[in-house]
C-alpha cells in the first residue's frame, strides 16, 4: 500500500499528495498525522494537493475529516494548491469544503498559517493585560 | 456523374482544340461579374489552371470527381473557393467563376447546326459543370463557416483579459454580455491566472456587462465560490446605479462577497487586506 509522507517544517506539517487516495492510504494518511501532530507538536498542516487531478466527494470528506481531527489537536489545517479544474467541478457539482481554510500555494499557506498563530497570541497578550488591569480599571 | 468514357474524352479534345476562345470568352464573363475587383490577368491565370484540371480529370479513364483521377480539380476548385470565402466575395461571386465556362461553351459550339451528338455532349458538358458548381459552393460555405468560427474564438479571447493590478492583485474587467460560455472561459482564465501569479485578491469587473441577470449572477457566484475554494479572494466591482437596482429586485444575494462601486474602491480594499495581512504576520 502507498503511504504519503509526512513532513515538518518549522512548526508547520506538510503533507503533499501524489497518489490516487484510497480507503486504506487515506485511513493511514490520518493515523500518521494525527501521531505526528501529537509527537511534534505542531500547530500547523498544509495540505498540497497540486498533484490531484479529480477531487471527488471522497477526497473531500477525506479532507475534512483530517481537517477536523487536526482541530481537536489543536492544530489548524490549509488545503494548498487546489487546480482551477478542480475548483470548477467541485463548484458544479456543488461541493463545498466546510471547515477547511485554502490558500493558493505553499508558501502562502505557510503565510496564513503564521499569520494564524500570530493572532492567536495576540489575543492571549490582550487577555493577560486585561486581567491585569481589569480590577482597577473597571468599577 | 453521368459521363461515359467517350462523353468524357470527346469533350476533353473539345475543350483542349478550343483552348484559347474558352479561356477568353470564360474569363471576359467572369471579370465582368466581378466588376473589376479582380485584374483580368489573374483571372485569366485563375481560368487556365481549372481548365487545365478540368481537361486532364476528363482524360483520366472514368470522370468522377469524387475519384482519384480528379484530385488536382478538386484541390484547384478548393483553391479557388478558398481565396474567394477569404476574399470576401459572394457566393454567386464564387460560382460564377465555374458556371460561366457553360456559357463558354456554348458561345463556342454553334448550338443551332450542331449535330445531336454534338448536343448531348454539350448537355453532358453542362451536367458536369454543376457537379463542379456544387463543390465549389460547398467549399465556399466551409471556408466561411471556418472563418465566422475562427473570429468568434478570436473574440473570446479578445474579450477576456486578466491584467495585473498590483502585486498580489488581479482584475478582470469584463465588457459584453456574459453567456454561459463566456462566463466558463472567465471563469478559467481567472483562476489560471491566480495560480500562475499566485494572487491572493482578483477583482471582477463588471462596467461593461450591460445587464445582469440571474444567470450572469449565477456564473460570477461560482466564479467567486471556485476562486474561494482555491484560496483566493474576489471584490466585485463597477456596479452601475441600474444593476444595483436590478440585482436587489431579482432578490440576487451576493452573501459575504466584497462588492465596491468602482475598480478603485475594489483596489484600496484589496491593498487594505494586504496590509492587514502582512501586518498581521510582522506581529
Amino acid at each position: 500500500m502507498e503511504r504519503v509522507p509526512v513532513l515538518k517544517i518549522g512548526d508547520i506539517l506538510l503533507v503533499s499528495i501524489q497518489v490516487d487516495m484510497q480507503d486504506q492510504t487515506a485511513l493511514a494518511l490520518q493515523e500518521d498525522l494525527a501521531d505526528r501532530i501529537v509527537t511534534t507538536g505542531c500547530h500547523g498542516v498544509i495540505i498540497d494537493i497540486t498533484g490531484l487531478d479529480i477531487v471527488d466527494s471522497f477526497v473531500g470528506r477525506m479532507l475534512s475529516s483530517i481537517a477536523s481531527i487536526s482541530r481537536v489537536l489543536d492544530a489548524e489545517t490549509v488545503v494548498v494548491g487546489m487546480r482551477p479544474a478542480v475548483a470548477i467541478t467541485l463548484v458544479e457539482l456543488g461541493l463545498s469544503l466546510d471547515g477547511i481554510r485554502t490558500a493558493l500555494n505553499v508558501e502562502l499557506g505557510m503565510e496564513l498559517l503564521a499569520r494564524a498563530r500570530a493572532a492567536e497570541s495576540d489575543d492571549f497578550d490582550l487577555d493577560l493585560d486585561l486581567d491585569g488591569f481589569g480590577s482597577s480599571a473597571t468599577p | 456523374m453521368g459521363l461515359t468514357a467517350e462523353e468524357s474524352s470527346r469533350l476533353a479534345a473539345l475543350l483542349d482544340t478550343n483552348a484559347e476562345k474558352l479561356t477568353a470568352s470564360w474569363t471576359d464573363t467572369v471579370t465582368a461579374s466581378l466588376r473589376g475587383r479582380l485584374t483580368r490577368a489573374e483571372l485569366l491565370r485563375q481560368v487556365n489552371d481549372l481548365h487545365g484540371a478540368i481537361v486532364e480529370a476528363l482524360r483520366s479513364a472514368d470522370f468522377d470527381l469524387t475519384a482519384g483521377g480528379s484530385g488536382s480539380l478538386r484541390a484547384a476548385l478548393v483553391d479557388l473557393s478558398r481565396s474567394r470565402a477569404r476574399q470576401g466575395f459572394s457566393a454567386s461571386e464564387t460560382a460564377v467563376t465555374v458556371f460561366a465556362l457553360k456559357r463558354a461553351l456554348f458561345d463556342v459550339v454553334d448550338v443551332r447546326s450542331a449535330d445531336p451528338q454534338v448536343l448531348g455532349d454539350l448537355i453532358a458538358a453542362g451536367l458536369m459543370i454543376d457537379d463542379l458548381g456544387l463543390f465549389t459552393f460547398e467549399n465556399y460555405a466551409k471556408t466561411r463557416e471556418e472563418l465566422i468560427a475562427d473570429q468568434a474564438e478570436q473574440l473570446l479571447e479578445l474579450a477576456t483579459p486578466v491584467v495585473k493590478l498590483w502585486e498580489g492583485v488581479v482584475a478582470i474587467p469584463l465588457v459584453g454580455t456574459l453567456d454561459s460560455a463566456r462566463a466558463q472561459v472567465v471563469m478559467e482564465r481567472l483562476l489560471e491566472t491566480l495560480v500562475d501569479t499566485s494572487s491572493p485578491y482578483a477583482i471582477i469587473d463588471i462596467t461593461g456587462v450591460p445587464a445582469v441577470d440571474t444567470q450572469v449572477a449565477q456564473h460570477i457566484l461560482k466564479t467567486v465560490v471556485a476562486a474561494r475554494l482555491m484560496g483566493a479572494e474576489c471584490i466585485i466591482s463597477g456596479i452601475r446605479p441600474q444593476i444595483a437596482q436590478t440585482i436587489v429586485a431579482l432578490g440576487i444575494e451576493f452573501g459575504d462577497i466584497a462588492t465596491k462601486a468602482t475598480l478603485a474602491d475594489a483596489l484600496r480594499h484589496a491593498l487594505r487586506m494586504i496590509e492587514a495581512s502582512r501586518k498581521g504576520r510582522s506581529n
